[in-house]
């Protein structure tokens, strides 16, 4: 009874919504550049997730505290100063303690910036709406990304290089798939999990583009 | 000499921001529908690029002589939105011709991740005043060259093939891109940085 009144609840709504059925990637095509570019290995994908879910929380919610603040010619920008700062932040910390992980990402953690899903739900949600919906609506896109790269990144470290997380998982006779570590897996891989899971959320795809 | 044609082949085809790195993929997916348009939008993207990283190198140096490379990215940013709004107003005023061909494309050139990259990588590869300019154009091209190789295959595609359901939109251009980007890694080994 009571998870019956929970599917109406608009908080239930928004974290379905954006973890599965409006899900930044395969749903809407947003941010696929990092999602493609950062799956050859499996830590990669969890710290980019966990790196692309603090941006788009801080920002989301920043945005949403001074919505009434912004004028509406120059929100681009603002949007753009508040998410690079939260980036910069997040890149410090990537070099501070997690040295490897932040060489392993590169380029690739500044480029949080001008991924399209952070200034997409500032500017779809968080300009509109109240800072504990704008919070929530942030944690589920960005755990909805953070699903599909983890996704993405163990079928492309298993065939490319035998392994999850560094362990062994395959035989020693499995030959590995260098292709797959390469720019051309992660297309092939991430055009047949979008099949997939669009097939399965019955999304209608015609008009999206 | 020799070794900025080198760095310009060498991010054209080798190193391709598109098809290599995985950079600019939001127009590409959403702008390759026919030839026309993806063009005009290459053409935009060359000349943003190029300007960028021009502009962001001496910016660059002068922020590692105070100590404030922390911020690069911030600053980075700004410019790029900065350049990327004067020109459309440079050339509304001056060009109207060019501005109509181009000006839709601009502001969408700012949340093009490719152009912050090319200004990103120029700071890791520490690439000097012509070497970045020279590297701009070619990545530039690059992306180019592989939104217009994308939009004349949809064009034909729209016209003879069934694409399966799920697969239609952004699926298909994956595939599209894969191909692409394999037949670009023959060219591994022919120019390199």
């Amino acid at each position: 009874m009571r998870l019956i009144r929970l599917r109406y609840t608009k908080w239930y709504q928004l974290l379905s919504k954006g973890i599965f059925k409006d899900n930044p990637i395969y749903a809407m095509a947003l941010g696929i550049c990092s999602a493609l570019a950062v799956t050859n290995r499996v830590e990669n994908a969890i710290a980019m997730g966990l790196g692309v879910t603090f941006v788009l929380m801080a920002s989301s919610m920043s945005t949403s505290l001074i919505r009434k603040f912004i004028p509406a010619k120059v929100r681009m920008v603002t949007y753009m100063v508040l998410i690079s700062t939260f980036v910069i932040a997040f890149q410090g910390f990537l070099q501070a303690y997690f040295f490897d992980l932040s060489k392993a990402l590169g380029a690739y953690t500044g480029l949080i910036i001008t991924n399209c899903i952070v200034m997409g739900r500032a500017e779809a949600f968080a300009i509109k709406n109240p800072i504990h919906f704008s919070a929530l609506d942030a944690l589920a896109n960005g755990l909805g990304y953070m699903f599909t790269l983890i996704a993405i990144s163990v079928v492309r470290e298993v065939l490319a290089f035998g392994t999850l997380l560094g362990i062994q998982v395959v035989g020693d006779g499995f030959v590995t798939w260098t292709v797959m570590a390469m720019a051309p897996g992660a297309f092939f891989v991430m055009a047949i999990y979008m099949w997939i899971m669009r097939t399965i959320a019955k999304l209608d795809t015609t008009s999206a583009s | 000499m020799e070794g900025l044609i080198n760095i310009f082949m060498a991010s054209v085809l080798t190193h391709n921001i598109a098809l290599t790195y995985i950079l600019g993929m939001c127009p590409l997916i959403a702008i390759s529908k026919n030839l026309k348009t993806a063009k005009g939008m290459g053409a935009s993207v060359i000349l943003v690029i190029t300007l960028t990283a021009a502009i962001n190198w001496p910016i660059y140096q002068l922020l590692k002589n105070n100590n404030a490379e922390s911020i690069s990215l911030l600053v980075f940013i700004i410019t790029i939105a900065a350049t990327v709004q004067f020109l459309e107003i440079f050339l509304d005023k001056y060009l109207p011709t060019l501005y109509n061909a181009f000006g839709i494309f601009l502001p969408l050139i700012t949340v093009n991740c490719a152009v912050l990259a090319v200004s990103l990588f120029m700071v890791n590869r520490t690439f000097g005043f012509y070497e970045t300019v020279f590297f701009g154009f070619g990545s530039g091209t690059g992306w180019a060259l592989a939104i217009t190789i994308i939009a004349a295959i949809r064009e034909k595609m729209a016209l003879v093939s069934k694409v399966p359901d799920g697969l239609q939109g952004a699926g298909i251009v994956m595939i599209i891109a894969g191909i692409i980007s394999l037949g670009f890694m023959g060219f591994i080994g022919v120019v390199g940085f």
